[in-house]
């Protein structure tokens, strides 16, 4: 049977949300409202408030962790479902509001020269998001070191708005760490080292919808130290790891449902 | 008998008593059992001969021969707490992956069980196959 679906890319979007209740049912009918057709998974991360039901209610098909694996071990397992249900892309979105659906065509866009396809900010002069101190320092180190790696300029390796095509899509679902800044700033060394195409597409991020902002001063500090020994131990260590938890289903497995594809 | 003998033999004695006691309980597995049952019985060798370890210092140079021991100690408990960082760490990725798949799988199972309800809904009647 032809797939009417199939003459566009089937795409995904893969949302971790860990306590969102306030902003994940909007942020949801936003992407829908702006990009009719996408499926969207929440992975739901043993949260204490009622996210997963209202981002179901809200048309997500939703993924719920038994306990808090961090944003990596949420997108990990998006990736596997989007590998084992024979999705084109994956697009990670954040439940906070901040990533603007209106700029997912732009990234879809461009995965057809790159395989990872990251919306950035501070890409130009006059970008609305600002971010001063420490925290601004680490986010300079971590982007001038990858866009040397990745040999195209990167200006945003910490933004979590990413697209992946199927090439991506396998690597992440084997391999997406769940330590500090691993989900975003290792993910993306993961990705070169393996020999995935990285590019960045200029976005414009907004203020969290609601909840809790997880910046202070003294954490920006912080944040910067452990940026430092987390882009050290990406860039030393072998990729791809030694595979003993790479389950051996990926992609032809039981779970893997070709007449749902 | 001197004091340390008795010391040694003891801390020793105790050792296998737990060790035992564990096993016995199904609390503590034989390949964490065999690297103290080795403590053990160095243990109670170096109390009841103390000459082995005098002997041990003057091989290596060491004027001290209780501070060879506090050194092999130390080396030892340094070895044995890296070995169950890096045991924790293995857990801790096994048990991350568990527990991916089983939100998948409960994923999964929701989405088959709604879905089997609508197609039942929809003829009315239980489907033999769902095939076109
Ligand atoms: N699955 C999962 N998602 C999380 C976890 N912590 C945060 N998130 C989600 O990840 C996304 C980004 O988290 P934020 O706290 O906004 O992190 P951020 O955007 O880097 O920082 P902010 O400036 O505070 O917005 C949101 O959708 C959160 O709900 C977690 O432990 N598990
Ligand atoms: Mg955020």
């Amino acid at each position: 049977m032809p797939h009417p679906s199939r003459l566009t890319a089937r795409v995904l979007v893969v949302m971790p949300a860990w306590n969102e209740r306030d902003s994940v049912a909007e942020t949801i009918a936003e992407i829908l409202e702006t990009n009719p057709g996408v499926d969207i998974l929440v992975v739901d991360d043993g949260s204490d408030d009622d996210t997963a039901a209202r981002a179901s209610a809200a048309g997500a098909l939703v993924c719920q962790l038994p306990f808090n694996l961090g944003v990596g071990g949420a997108m990990r397992a998006g990736y596997r479902y989007a590998l084992r249900n024979g999705y084109d892309v994956a697009v990670q979105i954040d439940a906070d509001g901040q990533h603007d659906p209106r700029y997912l065509p732009k990234l879809l866009a461009r995965l057809v020269d790159a395989d990872v396809v990251v919306g950035a900010r501070f890409a130009h002069k006059g970008d609305p998001y600002q971010v001063r101190g420490p925290r601004r320092w680490a986010m300079v180190l971590l982007a001038r070191t990858l866009s040397r790696l990745a040999k195209t300029r990167l200006t945003d390796v910490t933004s979590g708005f990413r697209a992946a095509n199927t090439r991506a899509i396998t690597v992440f679902a084997a391999h997406y760490p769940a330590e500090y800044l691993g989900d975003t700033v290792e993910s993306l060394v993961i990705a070169l080292r393996t020999g995935c195409t990285v590019t960045q597409e200029p976005v414009e991020m907004r203020v969290r919808a609601a909840g809790q902002a997880s910046q202070t001063p003294v954490r920006a500090a912080v944040y910067l130290g452990r940026a430092v020994v987390a882009l050290g131990l990406a860039l030393v260590r072998r990729w791809p790891a030694a595979l003993e938890h790479a389950p051996a289903d990926l992609g032809i497995g039981p779970a893997g449902k070709a007449g749902r594809a | 008998m001197s004091a340390t003998t008795i010391l040694g033999l003891t801390g020793a004695v105790v050792i296998m008593v737990v060790l035992f006691e564990m096993l016995r309980r199904h609390r503590l597995r034989e390949k964490y059992a065999v690297i103290w049952f080795v403590i053990a019985v160095s243990a109670i060798v170096v109390a009841v001969v103390p000459g082995v370890l005098f002997g041990l210092a003057d091989l290596v140079g060491v004027k001290v021969p209780s501070n060879l021991l506090f050194f092999l100690a130390s080396l030892l408990l340094l070895g044995l707490t890296l070995q169950h960082s890096h045991e924790l760490g293995r857990l801790e990725e096994r048990c991350r992956t568990l527990a991916e798949e089983v939100g998948l799988l409960r994923l999964d199972f929701e989405q088959s069980q709604t879905e089997s309800q609508k197609a039942q809904q929809a003829d009315g009647e239980p489907v033999e196959d769902g095939s076109e």
